[in-house]
């Protein structure tokens, strides 16, 4: 674990002014692990892996392990939790903004950012939560003490209703509306509800411990407070795809190893032609980000249960244990897509069926216990990131909504898009800096 | 109101300091050195001292026994100074309290029920009042001066709608109900203080303890709106109900407030409204729940006013913030009111709820930073 940690740290030198700026903040927040005397290493470590994310990203023989020791850096040209390896839990919020006075919003903001560095690099918030006055509520809420960081992403986007809502410009945004930020089309099949739909803003919270992704998710809202309200979240588990090609490709809950063929992290040309959006694209403020498009899938799981594993595989185009394209041997042996069904999902969604058309997709498991009916309220809340929705997820989505065989056992029931911009580069600057700017 | 055992009464209690979860380190679970050893068991409650100076009294209670305990420090007629729930076996918490010269008891309660193994204390000098500010001295006037006019004026209401039950009148005891709760609802903390009374005035049925007889408001309620009959035990319930305000109001002059106490309490009140009003729990029959909302509002926004001087000269963003957000729940408020009369929560939609409790939240949080402005250091 030493050398590990010896190595992520090295490519992180050049970073010097941030990380002496950086510790000099850290004398404002306790960090959780000091608290504890847990690896002491890592107080320095975090301070020092300030970089870039493809220093974050770094190619790796193995998959990721579990409790890695170093932070992921929250400062960088663009933000983490897009292109950094998957962790292993989510805790998604999308928030309604409750006040029209944009200075409110602003000053949220900013303090959502040095919170958010805060939690990201395993500190506590503000004061912490024991260190303020004994007659105030604690700063930090505390359920993350002596837990280290997990990893832990924190992910702003920016949905459509920011920019104008009910016809209405609250915060003088409508002319910074990304074109490609659209608001999604109905799909064929959607069954949206009202309760899981939209967002002025969201935080995709990314962790590999789920007390550290709800904490951070907590802590976020309760400085909101006057601001904005959460209007829907959701938690994840079980990510189903991998932005670590190396490593084993997750499965869903239907069974299958699904995103295969993901945009690899360390893919810097990928990324930079799907991903990132580029200077010229639209709106300069959005240069360096990415569109997430959120999307809450509900699976039949009792009917698919009993679907025959021949139907099974031929709905996704896949077999089942090794997660071979139909008709070849090995998970990653290049799909012959004319061997599957029409209407084989893989076949449908494959780049080759979209003349190249591919996203990043970062999507968790979840399972809400169960429906009124005693079925299992499960599915995928599928998560990807994109230059440019209008030519990526919508003209995918439509093909697969209209022939995809996996309709059978599938709904969309939530639903959104956010406009993710570039990353925070250093300490001072915050998130939506760009836009409200 | 809540539960009875939930009747928290920080009206009087200053603070209760960082939970002492084990094995977590923390300077503030450790107490000073000068503070009072409570020893709990099973069977005895210790203290290292039973005389001590007023002021800034610091309780580090070790739970030696094998169940889970309680500890309480009571002034006469067991009114709750402060307290401290849940100490589990073998863990320590600590209680802070400002607490004036005078004969008080610690209460140890293993298994937290009844009365507690009780140690009599004394407390000397007048310690609390020796770092106080005026202006927050004229504020605590302020305020029970204000307890009192409620309570008064509580009394012919109440008084009121007592008639209206025993004459067997249902309609004109569904007018006056919510009438006669407003003065009870803007100064709940303080008769929360008093412990004996809040249970028997203001107990919802699933708030009453095993072998407790039902009293008060809630049980009337129940018979005029759910059973549509008033019968002879209500009637009795009527006048004990007259009896019981009556012994609040004549008890107000001796209750304990402080400044900090009045800012928590103030907090206390938005508590009430996010748990049990906007979730339509409060008044579940009668659906009078924003009536209740606006009493609780008043009262905290009263509370506030008085401390605004002192709170606004240590923070004046909060006091801006807490203008804000009162103004704007008050005006929320205000579109529900009709004449007199708010509008029946029932038909107050889900998604007005929302709007009421983002609302509530928006107040609470910075409410909940006013203790903190007001303390004297």
């Amino acid at each position: 674990m030493a050398a590990e940690s010896a190595e992520n740290a090295q490519p992180n030198q050049e970073a010097g002014t941030d990380a002496a700026t950086d510790a000099a903040d850290q004398r404002g927040g306790l960090s959780r692990r000091a608290v504890i005397g847990w690896a002491g290493a890592g107080v320095a470590l975090g301070a020092a892996s300030v970089g870039t994310v493809a220093a974050a990203t770094r190619h790796s023989e193995d998959p990721v392990p579990a409790k890695q020791a170093v932070d992921i850096p929250f400062y960088g040209d663009h933000q983490s939790g897009i292109a950094t390896p998957v962790q292993d839990r989510l805790h998604f919020a999308a928030f309604d903004v409750i006040t029209t006075n944009r200075d409110a919003l602003v000053k949220m903001l900013k303090e959502w950012t040095k919170a958010a560095a805060a939690m990201t690099a395993g500190r506590e918030v503000g004061a912490g939560a024991t260190g303020g006055l004994p007659e105030a509520p604690p700063d930090d809420t505390g359920e993350a003490l002596g837990l280290p960081a997990s990893r832990l992403t924190l992910t702003i986007g920016f949905g459509p209703t920011l920019f104008e809502k009910d016809g209405v410009d609250r915060f003088g945004l409508k002319a910074k509306r990304p074109d490609a930020l659209v608001d999604l089309p109905q799909f064929r099949g959607d069954r949206l509800e009202a309760g899981r739909v939209g967002g002025d803003l969201c935080i995709q919270a990314c962790a590999d411990d789920p007390q550290i992704a709800v904490h951070a998710i907590r802590n976020l809202a309760r400085i909101g407070m006057g601001v904005v309200n959460v209007r829907w979240s959701q938690l994840g588990f079980g990510k189903t795809s991998s932005t670590t090609p190396d490593a084993q490709t997750p499965r869903n809950l239907m069974g299958f190893k699904d995103g295969t063929h993901n945009i690899a992290g360390t893919d810097e040309a990928a990324l930079a032609k799907h991903v990132w959006v580029a200077p010229g694209d639209g709106q300069d403020w959005m240069t360096g980000g990415s569109y997430l498009v959120a999307r809450r899938i509900r699976m039949t799981i009792e009917t698919w249960d009993r679907t025959s594993l021949k139907e099974q595989e031929d709905v996704f185009g896949r077999t089942k244990l090794e997660g071979a394209p139909l008709g070849k041997q090995k998970e990653r042996d290049t799909p012959d897509l004319k061997a599957m069904k029409d209407t084989a999902h893989v076949r449908l969604a494959h780049p080759d069926s979209n003349e190249g058309l591919t996203i990043l997709r970062r999507g968790f498991s979840f399972t809400d216990g169960s429906d009124g009916l005693g079925r299992l309220d499960a599915g995928l809340f599928f998560l990807a990131y994109q230059r440019d929705t209008r030519k990526q997820f919508v003209p995918l989505q439509t093909k697969l909504a209209a022939n995809d065989a996996l309709n059978e056992y599938i709904t969309h029931v939530g639903s959104g898009h956010f406009a993710c911009p570039a990353g925070v580069r250093k300490p001072g600057e915050w998130w939506g800096q760009a836009l409200f700017g | 109101m809540s539960a009875r055992r939930s009747t928290a009464v920080t009206l009087l209690s200053i603070a209760v300091a960082g939970a002492a979860l084990a094995g977590c380190s923390s300077k503030k679970d450790s107490a000073s050195a000068d503070a009072v050893q409570v020893n709990a068991s099973d069977s005895a409650c210790e203290l290292s001292k039973t005389t001590f100076p007023a002021g800034h009294v610091e309780l580090a209670i070790a739970n030696k026994g094998s169940k889970t305990t309680e500890v309480y420090v009571y002034a006469a007629g067991d009114k709750i100074v402060t307290e401290r729930e849940n100490i589990g076996p073998g863990t320590k918490a600590t209680i802070t309290a400002e607490i004036k010269a005078g004969s008080y008891e610690v209460a140890c309660k293993p298994g937290m029920t009844g009365d507690g193994i009780r140690q009599k204390i004394t407390v000397t000098g007048d310690g609390a009042a020796a770092k106080s500010d005026p202006r927050l001295e004229a504020a605590v006037t302020a305020y029970r001066t204000y307890a009192q006019e409620q309570a008064d004026a509580t009394i012919p209401a109440v008084q009121a709608f007592a008639d209206a039950v025993k004459a067997g009148d249902l309609e004109k005891a569904k007018a006056l109900f919510a009438p006669s709760r407003v003065g009870w609802e803007r100064t709940e903390p303080v008769a929360e203080s008093f412990g004996d009374i809040d249970p028997k005035t203001d107990t919802r049925e699933d708030g009453l303890e095993a072998g407790q007889e039902w009293t008060g408001w809630h049980k009337l309620e129940k018979s005029i709106w759910a059973d549509s009959k008033i019968d002879d035990g209500d009637k009795k319930l009527a006048d004990q109900l007259v009896a019981d305000l009556k012994d609040w109001q004549k008890r107000i002059p001796a209750a304990e407030i402080t400044a900090t106490g009045m800012a928590n309490g103030a907090k206390e009140l938005l508590d009430e409204v996010s748990k049990n009003k906007i979730t339509g729990e409060e008044d579940r029959y009668s659906h009078t729940d924003l009536s209740d909302f606006a009493a609780n509002v008043e009262g905290a926004r009263k509370a506030y006013d008085l401390l605004k001087p002192v709170a606004a000269e240590k923070d004046a963003d909060l006091a801006k913030t807490l203008d804000g957000e009162f103004d704007s729940i008050q005006a929320l408020l205000a579109k529900y009111k009709q004449g007199d009369v708010y509008t029946s929560y029932d038909k107050v939609t889900e998604a007005e709820r929302k709007t009421f409790s983002d609302a509530v939240n928006s107040l609470g949080e910075p409410l909940s930073k006013l203790a903190a402005a007001v303390v004297v250091q």
